[in-house]
């Protein structure tokens, strides 16, 4: 899928080149990850409870929603982490999960 | 005697302002706060490699967010900055800190705590579909990162962030499908002796609606939310809505921000023992101070949003006030001219935000009327239905107990944006007023902690 969010201005930027669930993705030094994974994909992680994809919700560090993972494990918070080259990100959690709702 | 340890959490204007007056005299403040670089929520700085001017970035509140960065840039030197992070709880007269995996506990002499607001929300049916997202947040997106949080984008709610964001977004370029608010325009008429109070920043308002017009951006008023309809994989497809007529409506987009004004971060005031109190005029548990900022907890002071809703400039003025107090209280001389000037400052932003309550209702009635298969909590799934067979079965109807019962307001965000409308879905369903229902407690850590956290090694 394409991406959800769209690019206003501040795109002189130099780039920074990451991989999403193991796809290159081009980003911009400074953005942050939330927004270097949805200016080129939909989603960020699946709900745990079954309701499907999310993709964040508050861009302040307050609802814990853009969670997304490293293919080491570690859990980021999308929205105020940065962006750097190198990273290898998943956005689907590693560990398994405990749907409830079926 | 050694210096008193005066430790102020937040660095937005109510924080800047303190430890400005704190460090004005003589001392050496500890500041505390979560983000990256000053500046708080509403005047939150860009990346040190973006460009876009002032002018661009804070509109008419240029000048105040450029005066309140160089004040805080001005005080680098003299106070102890801890950007990044978290205080996770207040215990034992003592702050709880975690910067990254480092854990600290600090004690102090005075606590100022400024720690701001998150967006008031009211849910739903499909907000929890991806493309969904707070109000606040959607203001974020643009000025700390310059994009749009979709290609089409409809506002829904109300509140001045409402009118603001949306223009923002217009004026950035992005593609705003619509306004929806639901309060009645005939509220902002009644609101207009108390928005009086402040009549440049009502102008502001005024403009604001004004240039949304003439950007071609069609406004509803007093409109009813019904549906964010969509997918679970791929998101938000659209909202269905009923206008004022009661006509049903549905209107395609691919974003939706969503927000009723402002709801004030108190757990750190909740777990440092203050009391609270309810206030009738925004439905909201509010913590007690005195007119200075004086809560009371000993050593505690309350300042800007995160005490009461009442603005940006409410808060560097009680910001200041709030440090003063501090001062006085720990034996420092301080100018009591000064703090009757601030007083008055702040009771007239208060009889403006008396206005705004009035002008943007919180749509309590909402609550009663969604539909059972509504989401209430996005971060656990629980539904307005799974929350009122909860209050059947077990019969608890009062806000912590009905938490432990149905998980709403137990999960990641821990009720900061379902608990104000779980609580009036309880209310509703037990045919209460919503105080009987109470409040949700504050829980340490207030935000989700690295389990690998320690002390420095």
């Amino acid at each position: 899928m394409s991406g959800r969010f769209v690019r206003l201005g501040e795109t002189e930027r130099p780039p920074v080149t990451l991989h999403v669930d193991g796809q290159p993705v081009t980003a911009l030094e400074g953005d942050t990850l939330m927004v270097a994974l949805l200016s080129a994909v939909g989603t960020l992680r699946s709900s745990e409870f079954g309701d499907g994809r999310r993709a964040g919700f508050c861009l302040m560090g307050a609802c814990q929603d853009c969670w997304v993972w490293t293919e080491l494990g570690d859990r980021l918070r999308a929205c105020s982490t940065l962006a750097a080259s190198g990273q290898r990100i998943l956005t689907s959690q590693p560990e398994p999960t405990w749907p409830n709702l079926g | 005697m050694a210096e008193p340890r005066i430790i102020v959490v937040g660095a937005g204007p109510a924080g800047t302002r303190a430890a400005e007056a704190v460090v004005k005299a003589g001392i050496r403040p500890i500041v505390i706060d979560e983000g990256r670089r000053d500046g708080g929520q509403i005047y939150r700085r860009q990346p040190d490699n973006f460009s876009r001017p002032y002018e661009k970035l804070y509109g008419t509140e240029a000048s105040r967010a450029k005066a309140l960065h160089d004040s805080f840039d001005a005080l680098k030197g003299q106070i102890d900055y801890r950007p990044e992070t978290l205080v996770w709880n207040i215990a034992g007269g003592q702050v709880w800190t975690a910067n990254g995996h480092v854990q600290e506990t600090l004690t102090y002499d005075a606590l100022i705590l400024c720690t701001g607001a998150t967006d008031r929300l009211m849910p739903v049916k499909g907000w929890n579909l991806a493309g969904t997202y707070s109000l606040g947040g959607s203001q974020v997106a643009l000025k700390s990162q310059a994009v749009s949080i979709g290609h089409e984008v409809v506002f829904m709610g109300s509140g001045p962030l409402l009118y603001l964001v949306a223009s923002q977004y217009a004026e950035a370029g992005a593609k705003v499908v619509a306004v929806l608010d639901t309060s009645p325009a005939g509220a902002r008429i009644k609101a207009l002796p108390d928005l009086m109070a402040l009549p440049s920043v009502l102008w502001n308002g005024i403009k604001l609606t004004r240039a949304l017009k003439k950007a071609g951006v069609p406004v509803h008023h007093q409109i009813t939310p019904v549906e964010i309809i969509g997918d679970a994989g791929s998101g938000v497809k659209g909202v269905r809505f009923r206008k004022a007529s009661g006509a049903e409506r549905t209107i395609g987009c691919d974003a939706v921000a969503v927000g009723y004004h402002l709801r004030p971060e108190t757990q750190l005031a909740d777990l440092a023992r203050c009391e609270f109190a309810f206030d009738p005029g925004t439905h909201q548990w509010l913590p007690r101070r005195d007119a200075d900022g004086r809560a009371t907890t000993q050593g505690v002071y309350l300042a800007g949003d995160g005490a009461k809703i009442l603005g940006a400039r409410s808060a560097e003025a009680s910001g200041k006030l709030a440090a003063l107090a501090a001062l006085c209280d720990l034996g420092l001389p301080v100018d009591g001219g000064e703090m009757t000037a601030l007083r008055r400052d702040v009771a007239t932003y208060a009889k403006f935000a008396r206005g705004l309550a009035k002008a943007f209702p919180w749509p309590a009635q909402q609550a009663a009327a969604l539909p059972d298969e509504a989401i209430v909590c996005r971060c656990e799934t629980v539904s307005a239905g799974n929350l009122r067979a909860v209050m059947r079965e077990t019969g608890a109807i009062e806000a912590n107990r009905a938490k432990a019962f149905s998980r709403v307001g137990m999960g990641r965000c821990q009720g900061r944006y379902c608990g104000l409308a779980a609580a009036e879905i309880i209310a509703a369903e037990a045919k209460i007023p919503v105080e009987q229902v109470g409040r949700l407690r504050g829980q340490a850590p207030v935000k989700p902690l690295p389990i690998a956290i320690g002390e420095e090694g």
